[in-house]
C-alpha cells in the first residue's frame, strides 16, 4: 500500500468527481462471472493495462482487466492530465504578469482564484475519464474486475473471492510516489502527486523537495499562482540526467519567476511549530531554516509489487526496482509479462502504452519485439519545456561514438522572436561525419511538440540531409530543426568542394 | 593613433603595474582587486609570479627585484599553515581561494580551491623555468617551487571519484560541485597528471573530456564553453598549437584553434544581440566571468532588468545582462588578432571610461548608461583580468611564455599522460639518428 502521511486530504465531492468516479470506478459495479480461462489477464488498469486490454480485445483475445483503485492510473487521475491542466492556467497567469513584454497592458487586478483553477482541473479530468471508463472497456469485450489481485499459482490468480485462470498474464500495476526518509517529514505531512490535485486552497509558502520533472513542473506552477515557493535539489542542477545547458536555462527561468532555488542542498530535518513546518536545509557549510505551510515531494517513484503474491506466480522482483523483465518484457515466469512503470526505467505514459502493445504481440502472437528497440522521447513541461530523445552527448562519448551537435538557439528562429519565446535551443546530435541522428535535446516553450519530429526521423532512419529537404511551414518554431539540418548541409561544403563548384560555374556559366 | 605595437605595449605595461601596486612586498601576496580591503586571490598570485619574468625581459623590473618578489611569495606558501583548519592557509598542498593580505589566513570562509591552486602553481613553475641562474636566491627559488608542486596531493582531490573535485571546506568536506563540460580546468588536469608525487589516477582526464560537447553554433564547429575566459586561462601557459589529445585528434582540431573559433562565436552572438542590449556589435563583444551591476535598477527604457553582479556570463545562453568584459576580448589576441584589435580599439574609443590608469576595468554595461551616455563601469581593476591580459599580449607579441613553458617537465609529462601528442611535444629529432 502507498505510505500514508498524517494529513490526508479528502477528495472534493462535486459533480465532476462523481462523473469521473462513475467512469473509472463505478460505485455499483458488479464484477462479471469469470470465464473458465482467459487468454490474457491484465493486472492494473493504468495506461499500460488499458492499452494491453484494448489491443488484445481488438485482436480477438478473451481478456480480463483487474483494477484495485481507479482505471486510468496515475496519468489520468494524479499525473499528466491534472498537472498539465494546472500548468496551462499557471502559464496564463505568467503571461498576464508579463503582458507589457508583448506591448499589452497588465490587467489592473490579477487575482488568482485557486479554487476555480482546481475546479477546471477536476472538470477536464472528468471529461477525459470517459475514454477510460469501465463501461467503454466492457463494450470492447473486456471483462473488467475491481478488487485486489493475488496470484495463487503460475497460471491463476484471485480477485477478491473470484478465481481467474489464464494462459498469459501481464502485470501493469504502476508505481507510487516515493517518500524520502527525512526526519520529521511523515509527522509534518507532505503532499505528493497522489494528493496535491485535491487541494482547494493555495498554500502560502510551499517547499518542493526534489528537482525532477514533477517537482520542477509543480514548483513553477504553484509559484505562478502566487505561492512563495522554495525548491530544494541535492544536485548541482535540476533534472539530473538532462544536459547542463538545459538545466541551467531552467534554473534561470525559475529565478526569473521568483522561485527560491536551492541547489546542492539537503533537507535534513522537519518539525512543526505553531502550525508551520520548519525545515532545516544544509548546502555544504551553509545551514538555515525556512518556514513553510506545505511540503511537496517529488523524488522518484516506487513500483507497486506488494500484495500480488508474486512469489506464488514465480515472478522475480525487487522492492525498489520493480518486476524484472527481459528485453521482450517477459518475467521469470514465461507465462507472465510486465508493462509500464512497474518494470520500466522510463516511467512515462507513452512508454507504458507502447510496452503494453509489445507485451500483447510477444505474449499472444509469439512476437519477438524488443523493448530496447524503442526510441523514447520525454518532456518536462516547465516553461520553457525541456524535451529529449535518444542519446545524450556524454552517453555517446562514453560509448566512444564520435558525436557532433548542431545547435540552433531559439533566438535565431523568427517565430520564437515574434512570440517573445526565444529562450532555449534545439540541439541535434549526429554521428560525426554522418547525418545519422543519435539524439536531440530541445528547450523551447513548445519543445514537447517539437521533439516528435526528431523521434520520427530516428524511428524512420531519416538523417539531417533529408530533414533539410522538408519544407517547414514558416513561421513556426519547429523551423529550428530545419535550420539545424541546413547547418549540417553547410558543413558538407568544404573549401575543396566550394572551389570545385566555383571552377565548374566559371566553365559552365555563359 | 598609436600603432598596434605601441597600443599593446602600453596595455601590457599598465597591466603589469597592477601587480606592483597591489603586492604586499613582505609576503609576496597580491590583492584580488584594487579596491580597498581586497583579500588575496591565490590565482592572482600565480599571474603575478608569471608576470615578473615578462617584466624582467621587457626591462620593466630588475631581475633581482623580480626574484625577491617571487621568493617572498614562495617562502610564504612553503611556511604557511597547511593544517586545513578554518583559519589556515591550505591543506594537502592546496590553498584556500582567498587569503588575508597581511597574515595569509583564509578569509570569507572560502573554499580550498583546486583550480586556483593550479593557477598559482603554474605561476610558480613559470618563475622556476625563468630564474635558472646558479645564484643562491634562484637556486632557493627553484627548490621552493619544486617543494610546493610536489606537496600537492592531487589524488586526494579526486575524492575516490572519476574527476577532480572543485573545492573542499573544513566545515563540510568536498563541495558538491563537479566539473562538467570543457573549462579552464585543462591546466589543472595537466598539472595533476604531471605530478611525480601524487598524480591523479586512472582515466580521470578521459572521464572529464567525456563531458565535452562538440557543437556547430553560428556556423562554427567548436568545443563549447560559454564564458570567454574558459578559452584563455590554460592557454596562458600552455602552447596548444599543433598538439592534440584524443578528443581533438578525432575532431581534427586543437585547443588553440578552438579558442579562435570561440572568439568568432562571441562576436557573432554580439552581432545578433538577441536581448537587444546597447553597444553590442561586431566590434563590441566579450561575455565572460566578470564584475557587473547587481542591483535592480531602471535602464534607459525604464524597464527593470535582471542584473547578475559578478558572474560567469556566457554565449549563447547567458547569463547576459548587457555587461561586457574588454579584458576577455583582449585576451583572445593570440587566437584571433584580426578581430580582437579592431574590437579593442573600438571599445576604447567608444567607451573611454572603461580604461583607467591605462588598464581595462573588469566590465562595462552600455545599456545602463547615465544621463550623459556613459556606460556603467566596474570600479577599480581585477587581478585576474590584468594577469591574463599581460600574458596573452606577451604570447601574441613574442610567444615567449609558451616557449619558456614548453620545456617545463611537469607540463610536458602531464600533457603526455593526458594523451597529447604531436607538434612541439614530439621528441626532438637528433641529427643522424634513425
Amino acid at each position: 500500500m502507498p505510505p500514508q502521511n498524517n494529513v490526508p486530504i479528502a477528495t472534493l465531492q462535486d459533480a465532476y468527481e462523481h462523473a469521473r468516479l462513475a467512469n473509472v470506478h463505478p460505485a455499483a459495479w458488479q464484477n462479471p462471472k469469470p470465464a473458465d480461462w482467459y487468454q490474457l489477464v491484465i493486472v492494473g488498469a493504468g495506461p499500460a493495462g488499458i492499452a494491453a486490454a484494448e489491443t488484445a480485445a481488438a485482436l480477438g483475445a478473451r481478456v480480463a482487466l483487474i483494477e484495485r483503485h481507479l482505471i486510468g492510473g496515475t496519468c489520468l487521475n494524479t499525473g499528466c492530465v491534472p498537472s498539465k491542466t494546472l500548468i496551462r492556467t499557471s502559464r496564463l497567469y505568467a503571461d498576464m504578469r508579463n503582458a507589457t513584454h508583448y506591448g499589452a497592458q497588465i490587467p489592473d487586478d490579477i487575482r488568482v482564484d485557486f479554487a476555480a483553477v482546481m475546479e477546471r482541473v477536476r472538470r477536464i479530468r472528468s471529461h477525459l475519464s470517459r475514454g477510460d471508463s469501465a463501461r467503454r472497456l466492457t463494450a470492447l469485450g473486456v471483462d473488467v474486475f475491481f478488487g485486489n489481485a493475488c496470484f495463487t499459482g503460475t497460471d491463476v490468480l484471485t480477485v477478491n473471492d473470484k478465481t481467474l485462470h489464464f494462459k498469459k498474464a501481464v502485470i501493469a500495476t504502476g508505481a507510487r510516489p516515493h517518500i524520502p526518509s527525512i526526519p520529521g517529514l511523515r509527522e509534518a505531512g507532505c503532499l505528493t502527486n497522489a494528493d496535491v490535485f485535491k487541494l482547494t486552497e493555495l498554500p502560502r509558502r510551499l517547499l518542493v523537495i526534489g528537482g525532477g520533472p514533477l517537482g520542477c513542473e509543480l514548483a513553477q506552477a504553484f509559484c505562478r499562482f502566487g505561492a512563495q515557493v522554495t525548491i530544494v535539489q541535492d544536485m548541482p542542477l535540476f533534472l539530473g540526467k538532462e544536459e547542463r545547458d538545459a538545466a541551467q536555462i531552467l534554473s534561470d527561468a525559475f529565478e526569473r519567476d521568483g522561485i527560491e532555488v536551492r541547489l546542492n542542498t539537503d533537507v535534513v530535518a522537519i518539525r512543526v511549530e505553531n502550525g508551520q513546518k520548519l525545515v532545516d536545509l544544509v548546502s555544504d557549510d551553509y545551514r538555515n531554516t525556512i518556514a513553510v505551510d506545505a511540503i511537496l515531494t517529488g523524488v522518484g517513484r516506487t513500483p507497486n509489487v506488494e500484495g500480488l503474491n508474486l512469489e506464488a506466480a514465480g515472478v522475480d522482483y525487487a522492492a525498489g526496482d520493480g518486476i524484472r523483465v527481459d528485453d521482450f518484457l517477459c518475467t521469470s515466469n514465461p507465462h507472465i509479462y510486465a508493462a509500464g512503470d512497474v518494470c520500466l526505467t522510463y516511467q512515462y505514459t507513452d512508454t507504458a502504452t507502447v510496452s503494453a502493445r509489445i507485451v500483447v504481440q510477444n505474449a499472444l502472437f509469439h512476437g519477438r519485439e524488443r523493448l530496447s528497440a524503442l526510441v523514447i522521447p520525454w518532456c518536462t513541461f516547465t516553461d520553457p519545456e525541456i524535451a529529449h530523445v535518444g542519446l545524450y552527448v556524454r552517453e555517446a562519448n562514453r560509448q566512444h561514438i564520435p558525436v557532433k551537435t548542431f545547435t540552433i538557439p531559439m533566438h535565431d528562429i523568427d517565430r520564437a522572436v515574434t512570440d517573445s519565446e526565444d529562450g532555449g535551443f534545439v540541439k541535434i546530435h549526429v554521428r560525426e561525419r554522418t547525418d545519422q541522428i543519435l539524439g536531440a535535446t530541445i528547450v523551447a516553450r513548445h519543445a514537447g511538440d517539437m521533439i516528435n519530429e526528431i523521434t520520427l526521423a530516428m524511428v524512420a532512419g531519416i538523417g539531417l540531409r533529408t530533414l533539410a529537404r522538408v519544407i517547414h511551414a514558416y513561421p513556426t518554431q519547429a523551423e529550428a530543426i530545419r535550420q539545424a539540418a541546413d547547418a549540417y548541409n553547410r558543413t558538407r561544403l568544404t573549401p575543396r568542394i566550394q572551389s570545385r563548384l566555383r571552377r565548374w560555374l566559371i566553365r559552365n556559366t555563359p | 593613433m598609436p600603432t598596434d605595437e605601441a597600443l599593446l605595449d602600453s596595455l601590457q605595461r599598465a597591466a603589469f603595474d597592477y601587480f606592483l601596486r597591489t603586492v604586499n612586498p613582505l609576503n609576496g601576496l597580491v590583492a584580488d582587486t584594487s579596491r580597498d580591503n581586497s583579500p588575496v586571490s591565490i590565482a592572482v598570485v600565480g599571474f603575478a609570479l608569471s608576470s615578473y619574468p615578462v617584466a624582467v625581459e621587457r626591462g620593466w623590473m630588475a631581475r633581482s627585484d623580480a626574484v625577491q618578489c617571487s621568493l617572498a611569495a614562495l617562502r610564504f606558501f612553503r611556511n604557511s599553515d597547511q593544517s586545513g583548519s578554518p583559519t589556515a592557509t591550505g591543506f594537502k598542498g592546496f590553498y584556500y581561494h582567498f587569503l588575508d593580505i597581511h597574515t595569509g589566513a583564509r578569509v570569507w570562509r572560502s573554499e580550498l580551491s583546486m583550480i586556483d591552486t593550479a593557477l598559482l602553481i603554474a605561476g610558480a613553475l613559470t618563475a622556476s623555468m625563468y630564474f635558472t641562474a646558479e645564484t643562491a636566491d634562484e637556486i632557493e627559488l627553484r627548490g621552493l617551487v619544486d617543494f610546493l608542486y610536489r606537496r600537492i596531493d592531487w589524488h586526494w582531490a579526486q575524492d575516490d571519484g572519476e574527476t577532480i573535485r572543485q573545492g573542499w571546506k573544513p566545515e563540510c568536506g568536498f563541495l558538491h560541485y563537479g566539473w562538467e563540460g570543457y573549462s579552464e580546468a585543462i591546466l589543472l588536469y595537466v598539472l595533476a597528471m604531471g605530478s611525480p608525487t601524487h598524480p591523479i589516477k586512472g582515466g580521470c582526464y578521459q572521464a572529464w573530456t567525456a563531458t565535452y560537447q562538440w557543437e556547430n553554433l553560428y556556423g562554427h564547429d567548436y568545443l563549447y564553453a560559454g564564458p570567454l575566459f574558459v578559452h584563455h586561462f590554460s592557454h596562458a601557459w600552455i602552447d596548444f598549437r599543433g598538439i592534440h589529445d584524443s578528443f581533438m585528434h578525432e575532431k581534427r582540431s586543437d585547443y588553440f584553434e578552438n579558442s579562435r573559433r570561440a572568439a568568432y562565436v562571441q562576436r557573432e552572438y554580439a552581432q545578433r544581440n538577441p536581448h537587444e542590449f546597447a553597444g553590442y556589435d561586431e566590434n563590441c563583444w566579450g561575455l565572460s566571468a566578470c564584475d557587473g551591476p547587481s542591483d535592480e535598477q531602471a535602464d534607459v527604457s525604464n524597464e527593470t532588468r535582471r542584473l547578475f553582479g559578478y558572474a560567469a556570463r556566457g554565449v549563447p545562453y547567458g547569463p547576459d545582462d548587457g555587461t561586457l568584459s574588454a579584458p576577455s576580448v583582449l585576451s583572445s589576441l593570440p587566437f584571433a588578432p584580426e578581430i580582437v584589435l579592431d574590437a579593442v580599439r573600438n571599445m576604447m574609443e567608444r567607451y573611454p571610461q572603461t580604461l583607467t590608469e591605462g588598464r581595462f576595468c573588469s566590465s562595462f554595461n552600455p545599456t545602463l548608461a547615465d544621463a550623459d551616455g556613459r556606460p556603467w563601469t566596474s570600479a577599480g581593476h581585477y587581478g585576474l583580468d590584468q594577469g591574463i591580459v599581460l600574458m596573452m599580449i606577451e604570447n601574441h607579441r613574442t610567444g615567449w611564455i609558451w616557449q619558456l613553458m614548453r620545456s617545463c617537465p611537469c607540463i610536458r609529462s602531464g600533457l603526455h599522460h593526458a594523451g597529447f601528442r604531436g607538434g612541439w611535444l614530439q621528441p626532438p629529432c637528433i641529427h643522424g639518428a634513425r
